[in-house]
């Protein structure tokens, strides 16, 4: 099974978002496209979920990325 | 009914019918064709027989169309076979070399007439040995056989059908104008006395299946898409995974493995006839309609006390380079008859190596060469 | 985690060989997702492409698949289709190898109307070759082969499928991959020739030539040329200039072909004979 070396973990009490930073291509599409801000780039153009708190969970981030490079979980309550 | 009748199954062909019965005991079910002369009756015959035997026939857009169905019916389990002459076969070449990179297991029948472009439709030719060979671009392996005789053309279509699924390459069966149309009796044999060859599948689980590493006679193993082998094929240059791979060492290892798997077994592919050659002097060297007359020439020249024989080439690719190597050592000349400007004949000098002397004997204005002409051939070389 | 995804691909082939930002990759991931919503079996799955970058698709799935030569992986996809009716086909196309060097083969395999799915990848470019003019290339719009820009009219493929015979036609881009994904779902589930046309931004190729040099800029703008029915319907001429109706055309039942030949399969065997 896939092994992601530099897949980068952010996480509050209700959503997940993971950045796999090998495969990211530093598009930019998430980040642009992100109807509530969540994410801002790194020196590298990379996705960082600066603002998680505000993330709705539309996925539209995950289904636009070309890369298969950033993916978004709910977190449910009890997993905590 | 006597009994003979009841025994033997012996039926006035034409050389295209004969085609579609080898095929169809060889185990083909698909084809995938486009019209045109002199090959069109095989699509016809095709149309006709496959779907009472559950087979699938098709007419595509073209030709190179069809060269693709069947390609894609070979590699979900169907033995497939295609029909077409010289303007068909130049558009058929693309997926041709596609087949012969993937070793997909098909035959291309290539019903010869006189060209370039739409040259003489009606008339025959064999002006396409060397496209047989080398038609589509690369180094690529190819098998390419050529019958004289309408029950040549059944017993060649059935072997044409083994070898591509024996050794998983494209092969090419080339007729002309002339058997194509010709009736000749044939006796048709029954499917238990035939040899049918099916395609190795493999024995491993689908978790260890490498699809393009091969036993080691050269051939891999193939699994049918669908049989829960999951696989990828390309046209690019590929690794045993069917990936595509720039690693030189990979590269290299690959193309030779293509060329070895079919020139190792020469012994099995080659096949040919010799009349007459055991004392021979003179070498005829034929195939195709002009083999026909060959034979006959030698008769003639036998009557007039000439030492002539006839090698009559029924396998022409992989080119028998041996057996004529050998025949160059033991005969003074060798004469090629051909419908073209000379093609065969220069793979006859190149494994004569200079022990004899070759001599090329062309026709190309669309009549059959006869047996005379060739007698007149030998007489005139002989007094010089 | 294990995604969706993860569980589809060719892990080794990855990362793709696609330019940042390319649209191949979001369509790989929304085909990918319908497939997944189908449950299908995969080992009965088959993915057919021809040539180009959108092509290499192929390559990085886990299902039978062939990167086909280009333009023809629809006579190939007919040719496995005929030979095992129990597979499913998905064809992949770019714009170029679908509707200049493939389109004979597009019209007739929607004439015949087999049972496959094809869905072109349009960038309006030839992106493999590095930026030639296609037949999808919008009039005026630029190309390394349209240095002063392009004289020739677009096809408009969705018409074309339609006019030639498919039973399922639609659009979609990479802007909207949902909506995108639940039309490649019904098209994927039809019965007979389904068509989903992927309008898509290629930046490196099409960009570069046509001052989008970024995958967002390309988005923006497909987002801004993708419009509704509705919002077509009230647009001027001059305002459709350039725009592409998303969402779906055609929706019918017609006899497929491998339907019909099973009828002639009956029809033979019932007449008999053996010459
Ligand atoms: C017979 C043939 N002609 C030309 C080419 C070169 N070629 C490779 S890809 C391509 C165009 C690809 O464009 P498109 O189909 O639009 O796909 P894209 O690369 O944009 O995804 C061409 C012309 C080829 N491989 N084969
Ligand atoms: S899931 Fe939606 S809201 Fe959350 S980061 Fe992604 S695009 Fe933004
Ligand atoms: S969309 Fe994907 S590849 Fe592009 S920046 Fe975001 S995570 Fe990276
Ligand atoms: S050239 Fe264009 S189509 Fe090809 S990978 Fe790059 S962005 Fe994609």
């Amino acid at each position: 099974m896939k092994q992601k070396k530099l897949v980068e973990i952010y996480q509050n009490n209700s959503v997940k978002i993971s950045v796999d930073r090998e495969w990211c291509k530093a598009c930019g599409i998430c980040i642009e496209f992100c109807p509530k801000d969540v994410l801002i780039p790194d020196n590298q153009g990379k996705p960082i979920p600066e603002n998680i708190d505000a993330c709705i969970k539309c996925n539209l981030c995950e289904l636009r990325c070309p890369d298969f490079a950033i993916t978004v979980e709910g977190v449910k309550e009890k997993d905590e | 009914m006597n009994n003979l009748k009841k025994e033997k199954n012996i039926k006035l062909l034409q050389g295209n019918e004969a085609c579609v019965e080898g095929a169809i005991l060889a185990g083909v079910r698909f084809f995938a064709g486009y019209p045109i002369t002199p090959s069109t009756e095989i699509a016809e015959g095709m149309a006709r027989r496959l779907p009472r035997l559950g087979g699938k026939f098709i007419q595509m857009e073209d030709e190179i169309a069809s060269m693709a169905a069947v390609i894609g019916a070979s590699i979900a389990g169907l033995k497939s076979l295609t029909a077409t002459s010289g303007p068909g076969f130049c558009l058929k070449q693309e997926n041709i070399g596609f087949a012969a990179i993937n070793e997909i297991p098909c035959v291309v029948v290539d019903v010869q007439r006189g060209g370039p472009s739409t040259g003489l439709p009606t008339k025959p030719s064999q002006g396409d040995m060397m496209q047989a060979r080398w038609g589509t671009h690369g180094d690529h392996p190819i098998i390419a056989l050529a019958p004289s005789t309408v029950n040549e053309i059944l017993t060649l279509t059935i072997k044409a059908v083994n070898f591509s699924e024996k050794y998983r390459t494209p092969v090419i069966l080339l007729l002309d104008e002339v058997i194509a149309h010709m009736r000749e009796k044939v006796e048709i044999p029954t499917q238990k006395d035939i040899e049918v060859i099916d395609r190795k599948k493999p024995t491993v689980p689908p978790e260890e299946y490498l699809p393009f590493k091969p036993d080691s006679d050269g051939v891999p193993p193939m699994a049918n898409f669908g049989e829960g082998y999951r696989y990828h094929i390309t046209g690019l240059i590929h690794n045993y995974k069917g990936l595509p791979t720039s690693n030189s060492q990979e590269i290299d290892a690959f193309i030779r493995r293509l060329h070895n798997k079919i020139q190792k077994n020469v012994k099995d592919i080659i096949i040919n006839e010799k009349y007459f050659l055991d004392d021979a002097k003179i070498a005829l060297i034929a195939y195709g309609s002009v083999a026909r007359a060959a034979e006959r020439t030698v008769k003639l020249a036998r009557e007039e006390e000439l030492k002539v024989g006839l090698l009559k080439l029924l396998t022409i690719w992989p080119f028998p380079f041996e057996e004529v190597n050998r025949l160059a050592q033991q005969v003074d000349l060798i004469i090629v008859p051909e419908m073209n400007l000379g093609q065969m004949v220069l793979e006859v000098e190149r494994a004569a190596q200079g022990r004899c002397r070759v001599v090329s004997y062309s026709r190309v204005d669309g009549e059959l060469i006869n047996p005379i002409e060739i007698l007149g051939k030998i007489q005139e070389e002989i007094s010089k | 985690m294990k995604t969706v995804i993860d569980d589809y691909i060719r892990e080794e082939m990855f990362p793709h060989m696609w330019c940042p930002g390319c649209g191949n990759g979001i369509v790989l991931g929304a085909i990918i997702r319908a497939i997944d919503d189908l449950k299908w079996d995969r080992d009965k799955i088959v993915m057919i492409s021809g040539i180009g970058c959108s092509s290499r698709i192929t390559g990085y799935v886990d299902f039978c698949s062939m990167n086909t030569t280009h333009g023809r992986a629809l006579p190939f996809a007919t040719g496995i289709k005929m030979a095992n009716l129990d597979l499913k086909v998905v064809v992949v196309m770019g714009d170029g190898d679908c509707s200049a060097i493939g389109g004979n083969h597009f019209i007739h395999a929607a004439r015949r109307n087999i049972d496959l799915t094809a869905i072109i990848i349009n960038n309006m470019i030839y992106g493999m070759t590095g930026g030639q003019y296609s037949p999808l290339t919008p009039t005026g719009r630029f190309g390394t082969t349209a240095p002063y820009g392009n004289i020739d009219q677009a096809f408009d493929l969705t018409s074309l499928a339609m006019a030639a015979g498919a039973s399922y036609v639609a659009r979609g881009t990479v802007y909207h991959v949902r909506q995108s994904i639940s039309l490649m779902k019904k098209a994927l589930d039809k019965k007979g020739f389904s068509v989903v046309e992927m309008i898509s931004d290629c930046p490196i190729s099409f960009g570069k030539m046509n001052k989008m040099r970024t995958a967002v800029e390309m988005l923006k703008w497909i987002k801004d040329i993708a419009v509704s029915k509705k919002a077509w319907e009230n647009l001027s001429v001059e305002e459709r200039k350039e725009k592409f109706v998303i969402g779906e055309f055609l929706d019918i039942d017609r006899p497929e072909y491998n339907e019909r030949y099973n009828e002639i399969i009956k029809k033979a065997q019932k007449m008999g004979g053996n010459e």
